[in-house]
């Protein structure tokens, strides 16, 4: 078994395996070190294995920060388990160190008692130095005392195990370590290595002596771990038990938003026209949207942020479903072209990828602190549409929804993402595509009594007509303009009507949504409420909390303009209504606004996700 | 598509929009419009076909007086709109109209971009060298020294030449003509329409308000016909009243010369469809008082459209990986199935 771990039995005899239902694993290294691989290829093999998986990754802004360094660290945080999963977890029982920095920057994170995996050759006086150890920790008696120290010379027996393929040079050889890394962690815990086999022979199809040498470096770090017994014992996660059945596959929040965008316009059967200017944490989903032309989708790279957004005016006007993407900064510049796409009341969705700000602020972290820039951020009276998918699977269904509700209410809308599950990744079951409703487009043709601001009574939205439909000519603009006949108008009886119609046509839209559902107690003391990619981490602290026995309810808001037409409802029935948000208390100044209630708020603006017990603490302080 | 061929033939009045006409009189604009009316039906494009995109400043005003489809939008970003217009459905017959404050100044970026991208656009760009619409300040084209109500001790900015912009740019097509000159003026919208890829087209344009007097040395027919040189492809460089001056190289100089001096022979002879733009790149700087301003096709060269490209690009992907199927696209990669 040893001679062939890619098929190995899940444990044998002579290690046998202690059952864990979930366990966390953070690799971290140098970001050039291929920490996000190595996580990614662990986490796909656990997924195909059965277990719920969460990941959370974490990298720098800059490309190549110093190597060696605290800021130059990439870290990759898997959670995998036997049961459902929310969160990639609040802190990791396993942490592999791949050099002093990732050792220093995470030991703190890792859980007592935790196996702490650390690459020896990496311990160098100048590597220890630049983390800022004066000496060497390893050699420290007892410092590690409260953790499961496991030291691995992974250079040398990456070099060692690969002595012979003469055709890469050292440094390419050395790049395998990571290979070993992920054996070693794969014998830990009983995993297989074909799935990463058959990734890097798909990978570097075209380098066969690059495939030998990390698959042998993968199958060197397996039986390493079977030889040298380093460990206390093996663990072994089962499958999960209970889920839907179905075929399954891994998906990113930002991969979502492609599907669902690509879903939507084969939905609607129109072209997708995509205008979209590079900015992190976006920019996957203009490569993403690049590589599927064959959907009839058309990638448009423009010159900035504003062009973008006016690129996908322009195409709406002339037929497309049109998207864009950003983050905060480019909000930001795209807000007046916005206001055109408000006044214009065409179809189109504005993704924005939310990161820690202002300005550049932090580029690669997570925050929620664009939700008033989006509902606010413009001149006038500009009310827009806001949905926010609350896990990286949900962004395929809500990307789905928005270009719906822009093509039904003849309005720009916004899909408010963030950093956490736009890169993060979950089990996504695959669905039926014929399951998926139609998008009805009506555009009309018609000439008979047309008029371009005329509305249909249910929804106010005014017809689409695309140049070259005949004698259905007509011009648009920015300018105040009357209602129905669409001339442009100063009248200040004109301008109210207007400016109130786009207001009760996006409040209309509230009777076309989901009302909000709770999932606890109907009434009672406590009702803790969030939005977009905190789900995890509230749903994870309030069903604790409610196995503890305390009486707290939970709600999810997706729709942030309009809100739910039972959210007033729903407040009136709790004594106290607690919202975190990874910001300064935005969702909680709105409900305080419309609803004029009590918030008790948790904010963290930190770049990070909240953490489960962050959470379970401010519920069991409000209760007790 | 068929059915055009039944429809009688179109007019000027078909391209008329019910909407009043708010030019200050005896502004340029008028005379641009009524030669676009007049120009239009003869092209052959269906009426519908047909969207003129603008930003914001006196000129933008114009789609809302022509009866075709027509988006008035915001400053500076009408290439930025024409490009979404054109991408989502190259049949139409996309116009830009700006100014020099729109396309050089606030969309400096978009007018550089929509050039070198080579988008199937007709861009109109009415100089008058002045903002009208916010009454009266200098504009990225207004000369050295111009005294306006926001420079009252003259303009320290060196003005832009649109012209050499749009050259180095990588624009295809580059003309220069003017709002009175109405023959001429028929002539190089028919010549823009006719080209496929960004057609840039200069119109020097008169404010009669702000200011009057930017374009008498071409205006003036005193001394108009010495100012400006008339661009004939494979025709020299001739011009002057009595057609009496030409233009040649000394050394690495244009120089005027006197045809009772000088040998016709010696005259460069115009052409447009140079592939190198260092020729359309001179007589785009040849300016006034020494030399004559240089009317007519400075450069016209063909090379493949944005748009042409684009959907190329969905045909081929669609001919090499099939037409999209979602069910594939989701199960690409890893998956499992749970029983």
């Amino acid at each position: 078994m040893a001679e062939n771990p890619a098929v190995s039995e899940a444990f044998d005899h002579e290690h046998p395996a202690d059952e864990r239902r979930s366990v966390v694993i953070l690799f971290s290294g140098d970001s050039g070190d291929g920490m996000q691989l190595t996580g990614d290829q662990f986490t796909n093999t656990s997924a195909v294995l059965g277990n719920d998986v969460s990941t959370f990754p974490d990298f720098p802004a800059e490309i190549r920060a110093p190597a060696g360094t605290i800021p130059g660290l990439s870290g990759f945080q898997v959670n995998f388990s036997a049961d459902e999963l929310y969160t990639a977890g609040d802190s990791p029982q396993v942490l592999v160190a791949m050099n002093p920095a990732a050792l220093k920057a995470n030991l703190g994170e890792l859980d007592s008692g935790g196996i702490l995996i650390v690459n020896t050759d990496a311990f160098t006086r100048n590597n220890l130095r630049k983390a800022g150890y004066d000496a060497n920790p390893l050699e420290e008696e007892n410092a590690f005392g409260e953790y499961e120290l496991v030291k691995v010379p992974l250079t040398t027996l990456t070099r060692n195990a690969l002595e012979d393929i003469d055709s890469l040079s050292t440094q390419a050889r050395d790049k395998c370590k990571n290979a070993f890394a992920l054996g070693l962690v794969y014998w830990m815990f009983s995993r297989p290595l074909e799935n990463t086999v058959r990734f890097y022979q798909t990978k570097f199809a075209k380098m066969p002596d690059v495939v030998e040498a990390n698959t042998r470096a993968l199958k060197a770090g397996y039986n390493y771990g079977d030889t040298i017994e380093a460990f206390s014992g093996r663990v072994r996660v089962p499958s999960r038990a209970v889920v839907e059945p179905g075929v399954y596959r891994r998906i990113t929040g930002n991969e979502a938003v492609v599907y669902g965008l690509v879903t939507a316009a084969q939905k609607a059967q129109l072209p997708l026209f995509y205008g979209s200017y590079p900015i992190t944490p976006a920019s996957p989903i203009l490569e993403g949207l690049a590589g599927l032309k064959n959907f009839d989708v058309r990638t448009f790279q423009a010159e900035d942020e504003i062009a973008a957004m006016c690129s996908i005016i322009g195409a709406s006007f002339a037929g497309s479903l049109s998207a864009t993407a950003s983050s905060g900064p480019g909000i930001a510049l795209k807000s007046e072209a916005i206001n055109l796409a408000v006044v214009m009341e065409l179809p189109m969705v504005i993704i924005n990828v939310q990161r820690g700000g202002p300005s550049t602020g932090l580029p690669t972290k997570t925050e929620q602190a664009d939700l008033l820039e989006v509902l606010f951020g413009r001149n006038g009276e500009s009310p827009i549409p806001v949905v926010a998918p609350a896990t990286p699977g949900e962004c395929f269904f809500y990307a789905v929804e928005a270009c719906r509700i822009a093509i039904r209410h003849m309005t720009p809308v916004f899909l408010l993402t963030d950093g956490y599950i736009a890169n993060s990744s979950e089990p996504w079951k695959i669905p039926d595509v014929d399951q998926i409703e139609e998008i009805k487009v009506g555009k009309r043709t018609d000439p008979e009594g047309y008029q371009p601001y005329m509305r249909e009574a249910e929804t106010l939205a005014r017809p689409w007509v695309v140049p070259g439909t005949p004698g259905l000519e007509h011009r648009v603009g920015g300018l105040g303009k009357q209602d129905v006949t669409g001339n442009v108008s100063y009248d200040p009886e004109d301008h109210e009507h207007i400016v109130k119609t786009r207001a009760a046509k996006v409040a209309q839209i509230a009777n076309f949504i989901s009302p909000l559902q709770i999932d606890g107690p109907e009434e009672g003391d406590l009702l803790v409420l969030g939005w977009g990619g905190t789900y995890g981490a509230i749903r994870e602290a309030v069903t604790r909390c409610q196995a503890k026995g305390y009486s707290v309810a939970r709600g999810h808001l997706r729709s942030l303009n309009p809100f739910p037409s039972n959210l007033a409802d729903v407040l009136k029935r709790y004594r106290r209504v607690l919202v975190p948000e990874l910001n300064m208390g935005q969702l909680a100044f709105l409900l305080q606004a419309h609803y004029v209630v009590e918030v008790e708020k948790l904010n963290k603006v930190q770049g990070r996700p909240f953490q489960i017990r962050e959470i379970m603490e401010k519920i069991e302080a409000l209760l007790d | 598509m068929s059915e055009v061929v039944e429809e009688k033939a179109l007019t000027r009045k078909d391209f008329v929009s019910d909407q009043e006409v708010r030019w200050c009189p005896g502004c340029g604009d008028y005379a641009i419009l009524a030669q676009m009316q007049k120009v239009l039906p003869d092209l052959g494009i269906p009426r519908e076909n047909i969207v003129f995109v603008s930003g914001i400043g006196c000129s933008s005003r114009f789609p809302y007086y022509m009866n075709t489809y027509g988006v008035h939008s915001i400053h500076g970003r009408a290439p930025a709109i024409a490009t979404g217009v054109k991408s989502a459905n190259p049949d139409l017959s996309v116009w830009v109209i700006t100014g020099d404050g729109d396309a050089l100044s606030i969309g400096g970026n978009h007018f550089l971009h929509s050039l070198r991208r080579n988008v199937d656009l007709k861009v109109l760009l009415f100089n008058n060298r002045i903002y009208g619409l916010t009454k009266g300040q200098y504009s990225p084209t207004s000369l050295e020294g111009h005294r306006t109500k926001s420079s009252p001790m003259g303009s320290i900015d060196y003005p832009l030449h649109p012209l050499s912009v749009a050259i180095s740019a990588e624009a295809t097509f580059v003309a220069r003509t003017q709002d009175n000159n109405i023959k001429h003026l028929s002539q190089i919208l028919q010549r823009a329409a006719a080209h496929k890829g960004t057609a840039f087209v200069e119109i020097y344009q008169n404010c009669v308000v702000f200011n009057p007097t930017a374009w008498d040395h071409t205006t003036d027919s005193d001394v108009r016909d010495d100012n400006i040189l008339y661009l004939e492809d494979g025709k020299p460089l001739l011009f002057g009243k009595d057609r009496d001056k030409g233009i040649r190289m000394n050394g690495l100089q244009p120089e005027v010369v006197n045809l009772s001096e000088v040998d016709e022979q010696e005259l460069i002879v115009h052409n447009e469809s140079e592939d190198n733009p260092h020729y359309a790149y001179m007589l785009s700087r040849m300016e006034d008082p020494n030399m004559p301003l240089p009317f007519g096709v400075l450069r016209s060269v063909s090379r493949p459209t944005y748009d042409e490209l684009l959907l190329d690009q969905v045909e081929q992907a669609v001919e090499q990986k099939g037409s999209g199927d979602l069910e594939q696209l989701f199960k690409s990669g890893d998956t499992w199935t749970v029983e």
